[in-house]
């Protein structure tokens, strides 16, 4: 009988642990995906604590840019931070040749890294605002 | 006579801690040659060590600095432009902690020699240096001629700078520590948070030794 509880018990354990919803499950792949993109792509500048570099580059901590522009920032990089805060120097973002996917992926990290709490940014996303970019 | 035992088994046990010389010293790097002179009418032999030859530069703030400036000073070169890509970012957060670390520290200085003179103007240095919010003189920006810079990192013992189409210049993200001789005390990988430290606790060592004073 008292085994009887024990298996029923390991089993209720197991059974939630698998309950993760799906969503949470896409987060959990585009999230540590795009921190191996952002260590080989982003982390020399902006820094692994997401810092910046003094008034040189700017931090990604506690982003306040609207989410919708961050795709076509990362695409075709940028000459100015979108924080008119940031008084950055004249040195620019480069251009990426990253596909949409795993641009997704990157954004969803950093929007949710360094104090940032943005959710999913989904590769379907990322395509839509492409083509909105100035 | 037991106790006597013991206390001298104590002193022979501190005696066997001590160092035979109780300054710790950095090694001396680079080529060295050994001259003989004649002092006294007694033959001497001494060591010459490589030291760091003269260079004429400019700094952010437009004064000319020389290796003159630099006498006096324990000081630590690096090579960077500031519109580099790659590595320059990391390494100047790093060399950030070194500035921090020794801002007491009035005979230590912190050099870094644009390998991109034709952009880094002088201006543009300055621009450099106040977005990193580097004040004062214990940080200098520095423009020189091209090929005297490239001539200079191979006396700094690090890899002659080369162009490139897509990293604009590769080049060695070494920081080198120099003494008040002029002779290189260290190269540290200044990408590395950790070699880093290793600098910081090398320039404390550094700074005690007599012949720095």
């Amino acid at each position: 009988m008292k085994w009887v509880a024990v298996i029923f018990l390991a089993l209720s354990v197991f059974i939630l642990a698998a309950c993760q919803s799906e969503q949470e499950i896409e987060f959990a792949r585009y999230y540590s995906g795009g921190m191996v993109i952002y260590q080989s792509k982003c982390q020399n500048c902006h820094g692994s604590d997401g810092k910046g570099l003094a008034a040189l580059i700017p931090a990604l901590t506690q982003l306040k840019t609207d989410k919708t522009i961050l795709p076509c920032l990362v695409k075709y990089g940028s000459k100015s931070s979108p924080n008119p805060a940031d008084k950055t120097f004249g040195s620019e973002m480069p251009a990426t040749a990253l596909p949409p996917v795993d641009i997704a992926k990157v954004l969803t990290y950093v929007t949710n890294s360094f104090g940032n709490k943005m959710g999913t940014i989904t590769t379907q996303q990322v395509e839509n605002n492409l083509t909105d970019c100035k | 006579m037991r106790k006597l035992i013991g206390a001298a088994a104590v002193i022979l046990l501190l005696n066997a801690c001590k160092f035979n010389d109780d300054v710790q010293r950095l090694p001396i790097a680079g080529n060295r040659d050994a001259v003989t002179k004649v002092i006294n009418g007694q033959t001497v032999t001494d060591t010459v060590y490589q030291t760091i030859p003269n260079f004429k530069t400019v700094n952010q703030y437009g004064d000319s600095i020389k290796s003159v400036n630099l006498d006096d000073n324990i000081y630590v070169a690096d090579f960077f432009f500031t519109t580099c890509p790659s590595i320059c970012p990391v390494m100047h957060r790093n060399m950030l902690k070194v500035y921090e670390e020794f801002k007491d520290m009035p005979d230590l200085k912190i050099i870094s020699y644009s390998i991109d003179p034709k952009h880094d103007s002088v201006a543009i240095l300055k621009n450099y240096a106040d977005k990193l919010r580097i004040t004062g003189n214990r940080w200098w920006f520095l423009q020189g001629k091209k090929e005297e810079i490239y001539q200079l990192s191979s006396s700094y013992l690090v890899t002659f700078p080369v162009e490139d189409a897509k990293e604009k210049f590769i080049h060695d993200g070494y920081f080198i520590l120099i003494d008040k001789q002029k002779r290189i005390r260290g190269q540290y990988d200044g990408t590395s948070p950790e070699e880093v430290e290793k600098l910081i606790a090398a320039i404390k060592i550094l700074k005690a030794e007599p012949e720095q004073k």
